[in-house]
């Protein structure tokens, strides 16, 4: 029997890992895979806790989260093709219109 | 001690599953990283299973390594960045110090679960995460967000073309 606690380091991997992507790099489109690494490490977690509660809540949550990553994916990734149409980049250093200089 | 089935199949998907996750941090390329991304839903998706998800795991092959991904792929494509668009990653002191932080930040929670001590799984019946039993849990108790679920797909589709097009 693997305990709750592998799955649950593991869910705090990929969630440091995504962090580190996030705040790291500088294409907006890799930026949001990180995203959805760090949503897929918050499913691991709630599925890890309901295996172990015998809980199928989070199962129930976990499929809400995967329909808003769905929707976060369609939404962001326009924003990033009309980015691309008026600034003619993707990259989040350089859209900088809204920084307070 | 042996190492059971089950511990062998936690590693066997947990490291790959790893691996391709800083994959995706490493790749300079947009598509390596959406290829290892794909990668580490697929390991993913071995980790629930071994978590008795097994709706989950479908959905997650299907919804996440099928449809988001290939959103992504497409805009990865439709943009078709050169290298001299995608630039150099630059390591400004602000990232050192990101980084560090959540080095810092995954340890003390890998400390806390480790001190929290190993906490055993409860017994699940034969119909745990199956079709049947999650269908029946979102259509019931879970009925009013799975309906507001389909408002926000329909609000995320129109915002998305509204967005994405050069003239309505």
């Amino acid at each position: 029997m693997v305990p709750v606690t592998n799955y649950l380091a593991l869910a705090a991997f990929l969630f440091a890992i995504g962090f580190v992507g996030v705040l790291v790099k500088k294409n907006a489109i890799i930026v949001f895979m990180c995203i959805e690494l760090m949503l897929n490490a918050a499913n691991l977690t709630f599925l890890a806790f309901a295996r172990q509660q015998g809980s199928m809540s989070g199962h129930a949550i976990a499929f809400f989260v995967i329909a808003v990553a769905a929707a976060e994916a369609a939404v962001g990734l326009a924003i990033v093709i009309a980015v691309y149409r008026t600034r003619g980049t993707v990259s989040v250093d350089e859209v900088e219109v809204l920084r307070d200089s | 001690m042996g190492i059971t089935a089950e511990q062998a199949l936690f590693w066997i998907f947990a490291i790959p599953l790893m691996a391709s996750a800083a994959g995706v941090i490493m790749a300079r390329n947009p598509v390596y990283a959406a290829m290892s991304l794909v990668s580490a839903f697929f390991w993913l998706a071995g980790i629930y299973v071994l978590l008795t998800a097994h709706l989950l795991a479908f959905v997650q092959i299907i919804v996440y390594a099928g449809a988001i991904m290939v959103l992504f792929l497409f805009v990865v494509m439709l943009l078709s960045l050169t290298d001299a668009e995608l630039g150099l990653e630059k390591m400004t002191a602000l990232k050192v110090v990101g980084i560090v932080g959540t080095a810092g930040l995954l340890s003390l929670i890998v400390t806390a679960l480790v001190q929290s001590g190993p906490r055993a799984m409860k017994a699940v019946g034969e119909d745990f995460g199956t079709v049947r039993a999650v269908g029946k849990i979102l259509f019931t108790q879970y009925l009013l967000p799975f309906e507001a679920t389909s408002v926000l797909l329909l609000v995320a589709i129109v915002g998305a073309v509204v967005v994405a097009k050069e003239k309505i």
